[in-house]
């Protein structure tokens, strides 16, 4: 049964540390990054005490790696990480998808490219929905905008793993990570112990050896494969979920996720206050993108303002969705700066008059 | 007619098909051994198998247990995974000196100092097997390869690196040593070794790890026999046999 529990008063990244020990979380593999340090240091000692198995690895690379090998054995496991942690990850991301390995990775992204700085940032919106690593494959990916949807979202995203057998990506950033909210816990009906039967490695009694791999070496056999994957995420893109705050009279339509996407509400409520026709769409899934939603208001004539932390990317899903009916605008913030509500008056009203 | 007696059998946990390997390779004895090691133990049915990159990765066709495939080097780190997800089951990997001691040099280090209860087999064959012949860290000093075509230079390019001591002065580490497939004593000897390192992670002691010296004459561009010589001439020589770390020595004494 679903448990109501405390209301507690939580950064966002202690919200998905409770959030994925009241899941049922077994496994913990991270190796230290500002802005996410304090999720394995609250695993480190809360998921021991939960019965679990924490190990601070030698490296982003060897963390990812040791998850493939709990989520073989059809255990719950994630692991977490900020930016360049999740480049030394991608590798092993790319065989968790290939080898249909279900698992839970936490980005707490900051800004980039290289070593950037440890502030928010929504720079690595590609790197995590177009796929990340090599090869053809997608990761669902989960855009929590407040502590209790990122306690919520990383409970869903294990069962989400388990369903399609995929790694899910948790993607978050600094502002999300570090702010303190009211939260209130609660935990999943019991996680089925049967969860990976069928195909987890136990142990081949009374039957042939199981092999979970990637490699497909014969005439035809990674074509089949792939076309399997295919099937699985067309499958996915029946499952989205966004939020739409005032878009029903809206003549403009902003689209932004995560933090931003929360900040841009403030903006949204104080033009609306100021009688402007403003509305907000926010992707809670960014990988599948709610694209028939998004084309459902393009199809009600409005106009669309898409605003990022960053130098433009969700924008192309943005436009990919409504392409045969309108276009969208883009305002980046650039990471580097942190915004306020302020900062997207302008854009906003600029796009409005526009029309 | 006098009655036939059978002497000697596949091993369970081998599965019944022919390997890919080359004339004359020795991974063929390497898994041999682990698999007759694996049914004489009574372990097949609770072994979890961590393949890695190279020749060996077909292992996974060739036993008959539960398996998961590892990038490039990173087997020590799956089989981490693997053991902390399922600390009852028997974890075993099996790695080539380019996965091992290159790309996947910290993986192993570290794997070996947390004292992981896994078992590593590391097949040590002085060159980079599936991909064609290049230099790997242990190729011998003066050794052709295709990216040392005038020899390994160890001015330029370093000593070849001798894993089994490097591993036996780990912390973590319970059984460390470095064996030959070569002669039937040293397979013998071999046989006893691998069994030591499955039996201190029985006895949860730590990391236990076999280095097997092993013959590529593909690579090696030998004959089976010349390549089976290099071994004991040049191979041996650089990479002496033995034990470097047996914690079960200590307890027992
Ligand atoms: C990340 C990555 N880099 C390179 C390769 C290509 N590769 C495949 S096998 C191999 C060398 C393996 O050599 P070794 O470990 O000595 O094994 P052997 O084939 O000799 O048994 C390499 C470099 C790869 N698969 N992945
Ligand atoms: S290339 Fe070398 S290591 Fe690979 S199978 Fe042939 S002889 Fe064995």
């Amino acid at each position: 049964m679903t448990k109501t529990g405390e209301k507690l008063f939580i950064k966002g990244n202690e919200a998905i540390s409770r959030g994925a020990i009241a899941a049922g979380l077994k496994c913990y593999f991270g190796y230290p990054i500002t802005p996410q340090n304090d999720i394995p240091e609250y695993m480190s000692a809360a998921l021991p005490a939960a019965g679990g198995e924490f190990v601070q690895a030698e490296s982003e690379v060897a963390a990812a790696n040791m998850l493939i090998g709990a989520a073989a054995c059809g255990v719950r496991s994630m692991t977490s990480s900020s930016s360049p942690g999740i480049s030394l990850k991608q590798e092993a991301i790319s065989y968790l998808a290939g080898s249909e390995l279900p698992t839970v990775i936490v980005n707490m992204n900051r800004g980039g490219p290289g070593l950037g700085d440890i502030g928010p940032s929504q720079g690595d919106y590609f790197q995590s929905v177009k796929g990340g690593g090599h090869g053809d494959y997608r990761t669902l990916v989960l855009a929590p905008g407040t502590c209790q949807e990122a306690y919520d979202l990383v409970i869903q995203a294990f069962d989400l793993a388990f369903k399609y057998r995929n790694p899910v990506m948790i993607l978050g950033d600094a502002i999300l990570g570090q702010m303190k909210e009211p939260v209130i816990t609660w935990t999943p009906e019991a996680t089925d112990e049967s969860e990976g039967k069928g195909w987890r490695i136990v142990g081949a009694k009374d039957r042939p050896g199981r092999i979970l791999k990637s490699l497909h070496l014969s005439e035809g056999a990674l074509a089949k494969h792939n076309l399997m994957l295919k099937n699985k995420y067309e499958d996915m893109a029946s499952f989205t979920q966004k939020e739409e705050y005032q878009t029903e009279d809206a003549d403009l339509i902003i689209v932004a996720y995560g933090s931003i996407g929360r900040i841009v509400k403030s903006t949204i409520k104080k033009l609306r206050n100021e009688g402007h026709k403003v509305g907000l769409f926010r992707p809670i899934t960014l990988y599948p993108f709610p694209s028939d939603d998004l084309k459902k208001l393009a199809e009600q004539g409005k106009k669309f303002l898409t605003i990022e932390h960053n130098l433009g990317q969700m924008v192309e899903d943005v436009r990919l969705s409504i392409r045969t009916i309108a276009d969208s605008e883009f305002f980046g913030f650039y990471p580097g700066n942190l915004p306020t509500p302020d900062d997207f008056e302008e854009p906003i009203l600029k796009a409005l008059g526009g029309k | 007619m006098s009655e036939e007696k059978l002497v000697f059998d596949r091993a369970d946990a081998l599965v019944d098909v022919p390997t890919h390997y080359c004339p004359g390779c020795q991974h063929g004895v390497a898994q041999r051994l682990a698999g007759e090691l694996l049914t004489e133990m009574g372990l097949t049915e609770n072994t979890l198998l961590v393949t890695s990159i190279g020749c060996s990765v077909f292992l996974y066709n060739y036993l008959n247990v539960d398996s998961v495939e590892a990038p490039h080097g990173r087997a020590p780190a799956v089989a981490t995974g693997v053991k902390r997800a399922r600390a009852d089951k028997f974890v075993l990997s099996y790695q080539g000196d380019g996965d091992l001691a290159s790309i996947g040099m910290a993986e192993i280090m570290h794997c070996a100092n947390r004292g992981e209860n896994v078992s590593i087999i590391f097949v040590n064959n002085t060159v980079y097997g599936m991909t064609g012949g290049q230099m790997a860290p242990t190729t011998l000093v003066g050794q052709k390869t295709t990216t040392s075509p005038a020899g390994r230079n160890a001015s330029k390019e370093g000593l070849p690196i001798r894993m089994s001591e490097i591993i036996g002065q780990l912390g973590g580490t319970a059984y460390s040593a470095r064996v030959a497939v070569n002669n039937v004593k040293n397979i013998r000897k071999a046989k006893k070794a691998m069994k030591k390192a499955f039996e201190v992670q029985q006895k949860e002691l730590g990391f236990g790890f076999i280095e097997v010296l092993a013959t590529c004459p593909t690579n090696w561009r030998m004959d089976a026999l010349k390549a089976n010589e290099r071994i004991e001439e040049e191979l041996i020589p650089y990479f002496p046999l033995g034990v470097h770390k047996d914690v079960t020595a200590e307890v027992e004494d």
